[in-house]
């Protein structure tokens, strides 16, 4: 397996530096822990906070800055971070107005920042966590971890950071931060897999002309194994079961989102786009907003995930706000 | 034969060595059902134990525990650096100020951190998780302890039937976790949170036996 790096247990921190030196306008590192801080924090707000396991970049480092995260923690790849580095990051940013963790729903992340959680509101710093989980793949929440945080993490944390940086309370980010959460649904797939540096071989195989459907943004397997198709039918497969989760009706606005997991080209991310516009103007869902690009992904995988969200004006407002960070940028 | 400090310290060096020698199995058992990080994400967690402990100077068994759990829950990451952390934490706290622990203070302390990784994992017994192998080892190393057996026989005990829950979890589907999602597929595997579990009984014993 064959990677660009030095040696496999620096990856994580000397991507790290390189984020910095390359966009220190933007953002800092925390001098002892592994955290990505925004430049001109603490500021007079709501602290936004998100973190999690590596190797989904730009994911959540590259949302640092102004109108999005004012922190963010990598764990090692795929590997969610640990309460010190939440803790510290928290107190490196907070301005006194409180802290919203952004959290994705897996079983790790959800012990460690709530064990960070639980040291801040010690230390009498207030707290709020909202857990995403909008990937429609996993069907039986019941029996297992729950629905995973995926595509809609970057929706969340795009209009979350706008709440926060119009002067919004804890309550008020967080109810915006659930409205989201509550309104966004993803799936993914895959081609190919992704290799774990530290493993150095890919985590499952797959053959040449199968596709697993569902995929997670870690490799692993999700709804199900099928024969590759057209680029149209996987994506009114997919669009299809989103549609009919939340569900999404005749005359909605949405924001559509096409998100390559990392390996995938351009050319191919716009041509699913282009069968994604059809689809939705086919259930005469309006798409108001888009975002197409690697914004959430599992490191050198091909495959893509499709994420709608509905909006209503708040939400589009919110949206449409400036932000300014290493990864997303308009208005300012 | 209780444990004292130095026997805690010898419990833990073989518990890394033998997570460090087993790092590969147990990533290859993740990467079947899970994200291909377990053995990786515990060989860095106990790799830094044990220099902590080694450096450490201890009047009381509960001390290296406790600088084992801190050091697990700072290093780890993904859900075994909190659970495993739970563990120890709790375990340490039980073990107070003693300096030396004998059967039945240990079964007390897996006891309590036992309860600890339920309270935090929220997992049952059959969700193929490492609940799978702690439970019955706890329950026979009560049972051998309430016999009077000392330590390493009681640990003996812990070790089988960890192992049997080990190799119970195969057919099992996972119900927490990041194996859950792969619902039906995940039977036909053997859970590496159990498995680890077992690897770390066992190397205790052997670091108690020396």
């Amino acid at each position: 397996m064959k990677k660009l790096m030095n040696k496999v247990d620096d990856i994580v921190v000397e991507s790290l530096a390189g984020l910095e030196a390359a966009h220190c306008d933007l953002v800092k590192l925390h001098p002892s822990i592994k955290a990505v801080l925004r430049a001109d924090a603490p500021n007079c707000k709501v602290a936004v906070i998100s973190g999690g396991g590596s190797g989904h970049e730009p994911l959540h480092g590259g949302f640092v800055g102004f109108g999005m995260l004012d922190a963010a923690c990598p764990g090692e790849v795929f590997t969610s971070p640990t309460p010190d580095q939440m803790y510290e990051a928290a107190k490196a940013v907070q301005g006194g107005k409180g802290v919203l963790f952004i959290v994705k729903n897996y079983t790790g992340d959800v012990m460690n920042f709530q064990m960070a959680a639980d040291m801040l509101a010690g230390e009498g710093i207030p707290v709020a966590q909202v857990v995403i989980d909008d990937d429609v793949a996993v069907q039986d929440s019941l029996y297992t971890a729950g629905r995973r945080g995926v595509g809609g993490t970057v929706l969340a944390e795009k209009i979350v950071g706008a709440m926060a940086e119009l002067g919004a309370s804890l309550d008020e980010v967080k109810a915006v931060c659930e409205k989201v959460n509550a309104n966004v649904r993803t799936m993914g797939m895959a081609l190919t897999s992704c290799a774990v540096p530290a493993a150095g071989k890919p985590t499952f195989d797959l053959p040449e002309d199968e596709m697993e459907i569902g995929i997670g943004i870690h490799g692993e397997p999700g709804r199900k194994r099928m024969k590759m198709m057209s680029a149209k039918e996987i994506v009114e497969m997919m669009a299809g079961a989103i549609v009919n989760d939340l569900p999404f009706s005749e005359g909605d606005e949405v924001v559509a989102f096409v998100n390559g997991m990392g390996g995938t080209p351009l050319i191919e991310l716009y041509l699913l786009y282009n069968d994604l516009v059809k689809f939705l103007d086919a259930k005469k869902i309006r798409i108001a907003r888009k975002l197409v690009g690697n914004y959430i992904t599992s490191l050198e995988m091909q495959g893509f995930s499709i994420t709608l969200l509905k909006l209503d004006s708040q939400l589009k407002a919110l949206w449409d706000y400036p932000v300014h960070t290493p990864a997303l940028r308009w208005g300012k | 034969m209780p444990m004292n400090v130095e026997q805690a310290r010898k419990v833990f060096e073989r518990v890394t060595e033998a997570i460090i020698s087993h790092k590969e199995y147990l990533t290859e058992l993740d990467s079947a059902i899970g994200d291909a990080d377990h053995g990786i994400n515990m060989s860095r967690g106990f790799t830094k134990a044990q220099e902590k402990i080694k450096a450490g100077a201890y009047t009381e068994v509960g001390g290296v525990f406790k600088d084992v759990a801190m050091t697990l829950m700072g290093s780890v990451g993904g859900a075994s650096g909190p659970l495993y952390g739970t563990l120890f934490m709790r375990m340490s706290m039980k073990f107070g100020t003693k300096q030396e622990v004998d059967s039945a203070d240990f079964v007390e302390a897996f006891e309590e951190g036992l309860k600890g990784i339920l309270a935090l994992g929220k997992a049952q017994l059959e969700d193929k998780t490492m609940v799978d192998a702690l439970t019955p080892a706890l329950e026979a190393m009560k049972a051998a302890a309430s016999n009077g057996e000392d330590l390493p026989a009681v640990l003996e005990k812990g070790i089988a039937s960890a192992e049997e829950g080990m190799k119970r979890t195969i057919p099992l589907v996972a119900k927490k976790g990041r194996a859950s999602y792969l619902g039906e597929r995940s039977a036909g595997h053997q859970d590496p949170g159990a498995t680890s579990t077992f690897l770390i009984l066992s190397a205790m014993l052997e670091g108690l036996r020396e």
